[in-house]
């Protein structure tokens, strides 16, 4: 699966596109392979404060739950409620339709250190590298 | 498990594959301060007929031939021997929990059956696979309700058994949980006027106890009335499971905590017993410990798998729902032959008797004068009596007598002096019951 060119990654596998001072944050392609079969999201509610690098949420999968972390700080606005219901999504469409908050940023300059979809490609590539070493 | 000896010429080429010269190099890094420079001081080993005679001389010390009123949170209650025979095999006896849990099937099944009974005994929606005891399950099911609504502060009967709240208090004490206690009333349940006025949005569970500590059964609906109208949780704690043969179940609670020790479990030395947490389906995935579950295979044979696991302290670390949660798996077996043998039926005859030997009771001490029956709430098998003395005398007096006297409940309620705690169980013949009234009459009338 492709990495968006207009998103940004963080070393966590979570991924923020941004228009204006909105963000949207769900988690990679690569994250949601390495989780397995997602079965339950745990999402903040709308006025939440996060902070980078705080949890945000966490994901279970049918081997753990795993922490979700914010890319950026701000305050919830919307979580995605269809994955209450069908949490696969997040399997299937974990660039689009898996997505899990819609957060308004407190600095969106903040999201430019993050990695590209080219660094970010790079640094998974490494990772399975490591893995299969 | 194969046990494999060493000798010192072994335990020497083990020494030399890693360097060291002697056993004691291996302790060269603690400082020599804290060496321990003297063998320790155990006693010599015993041959087997040696063994054998120790232990018949301890288990000689044992006192039998004793009748016992005392409850207070550990019951007496008849045990078959199936319950042994099957808590024997070593298959169940010496297995640990199973990390691998599906090549464990019958531990899997025994668990799952436990939880099946649990929440039809408790009327709640899902049950996990047991934790400790009563106080655990009870600690456990408050900080459930604190993560389940973000709030900090809770709300607990007095008439709640005393262990269970030190029990809360010290899983409170550096956590930041604020525990704040409820008085009780003539009738010996909770102050539902104290309860409404210390109700804030700021309390995560108001806990009850059902039975409470008292004896008194616990009018349930307006207590989750009020705690749901503040957006609180309702957490009924239940120290005596066997009264749910004859008593509602708290279905309007939204964690129920009880104590299996009931359900085929012997009173020891107040342990090991196995703890519940039961709860509504919606609250699952915040609930401590793990749940087994039935599935079918890929054959489409019944199954047994661990459904909810993933949040335990070996996947999750520091971020574990509890780290406080172990399963009594052999514990929790036991109720589950027990409860099974039983049957609803069983289970219903063996409330009964409870209930109408311990009514029995409290009116034929009702007949001594000066004996007062203390709360006006319809009890169980447990009930509080007023008496004219000390009740520390009496049970003194009782003693002589083989007689094992109600539960003290002076020290953890300094305002009760007189007061006792009364536990009639079927374990009692009526033979008994009266011999107990007439001993507790001279107790009263003996000159001091």
């Amino acid at each position: 699966m492709a990495y968006p060119k207009q998103y940004r990654y963080t070393k966590e596998h979570e991924w923020i596109e941004t228009k204006g001072d909105i963000a949207t944050i769900g988690i990679t392609d690569y994250a949601q392979h390495e989780l397995g079969d997602v079965v339950f999201v745990e999402l903040p509610a709308p006025g939440t404060k996060v902070s980078t690098g705080k949890t945000l949420g966490s994901v279970e999968s049918v081997k753990a739950v795993s922490e979700i972390y914010a890319p950026a700080s701000g305050e919830v606005i919307e979580s995605n409620a269809s994955l209450q219901n069908k949490p696969e999504t997040l399997n299937t469409e974990p660039h689009g339709a898996g997505w899990l908050v819609k957060i308004k940023l407190a600095n969106p300059a903040e999201v430019n250190s993050l990695m590209d979809a080219a660094a970010y490609e790079a640094y998974i590539e490494e990772k399975q590298k490591e893995a299969s070493a | 498990m194969r046990y494999l000896p060493k000798s010192p010429t072994e335990r020497q080429e083990m020494l030399g594959a890693i360097g060291a010269k002697s056993i004691e190099d291996l302790f060269s890094s603690i400082p020599d301060a804290y060496r321990l420079k003297k063998p320790l001081a155990l006693p010599g080993p015993l041959s087997e007929q040696e063994v054998i005679e120790y232990f018949q001389a301890r288990a000689a010390e044992n006192s039998g031939g004793y009748t016992s009123f005392l409850g207070a949170g550990v019951y007496n209650h008849l045990r078959s021997v199936v319950t042994d025979a099957i808590l024997q095999r070593g298959e169940f006896l010496t297995s640990y929990t199973p990390y691998q849990a599906e090549i464990s099937q019958g531990t899997l099944q025994a668990i799952f059956e436990f939880q099946t009974l649990m929440c039809q005994l408790t009327g709640q929606e899902v049950a996990n696979a047991s934790v400790y005891d009563g106080s655990t399950a009870t600690t456990e099911a408050v900080l459930m309700a604190e993560r389940l609504t973000g709030r900090r502060r809770v709300l607990i009967a007095r008439s709640v058994h005393p262990e269970y709240r030190e029990v809360l208090r010290t899983y409170a004490k550096n956590s930041g949980l604020k525990v704040e206690e409820i008085s009780y009333t003539a009738a010996g349940t909770i102050d539902t006027r104290g309860l409404r006025a210390a109700l804030k949005d700021d309390v995560c569970a108001v806990v009850a106890q059902s039975p409470n500590f008292f004896g008194a059964i616990e009018t349930l609906w307006p207590l989750a009335e009020s705690a749901h109208a503040s957006g609180a949780l309702l957490v009924v704690a239940i120290a005596e499971g066997l009264s749910l043969g004859v008593v509602k179940p708290p279905t309007e609670a939204d964690i129920v905590a009880m104590e299996g020790q009931s359900f085929g479990l012997a009173p020891s030395y107040g342990g090991p017993f196995a703890g519940v947490v039961a709860s509504r389906d919606k609250f699952v995935r915040q609930m401590p410990g793990r749940l087994a579950g039935q599935t079918t295979d890929s054959e489409g044979q019944r199954g047994f798998v661990l459904t909810l696991a993933t949040r335990e302290q070996h996947i999750r670390r520091e971020k574990a729902t509890s780290n406080i949660c172990t399963n009594q798996a052999l514990c929790a077996l036991a109720a589950t032959v027990h409860l099974t043998l039983l049957g609803k039926e069983g289970l219903r005859e063996m409330a009964e008797q409870n209930l109408s030997k311990a009514q029995f009771t409290l009116a034929e001490l009702q007949q001594i004068p000066g004996v007062k029956r203390a709360f006006s709430a319809p009890f169980f098998n447990e009930f509080t009596v007023e008496l004219p003395r000390s009740v520390k005398i009496v049970n003194a007096e009782l003693l002589k007598e083989k007689i094992v006297g109600p539960f003290v409940l002076g020290p953890a309620y300094p305002e009760l002096t007189k007061h006792a705690l009364v536990c009639v169980t079927e374990t009692i013949s009526r033979r008994e019951i009266e011999r107990f009234v007439a001993a507790v009459k001279r107790a009263l009338e003996q000159p001091l």
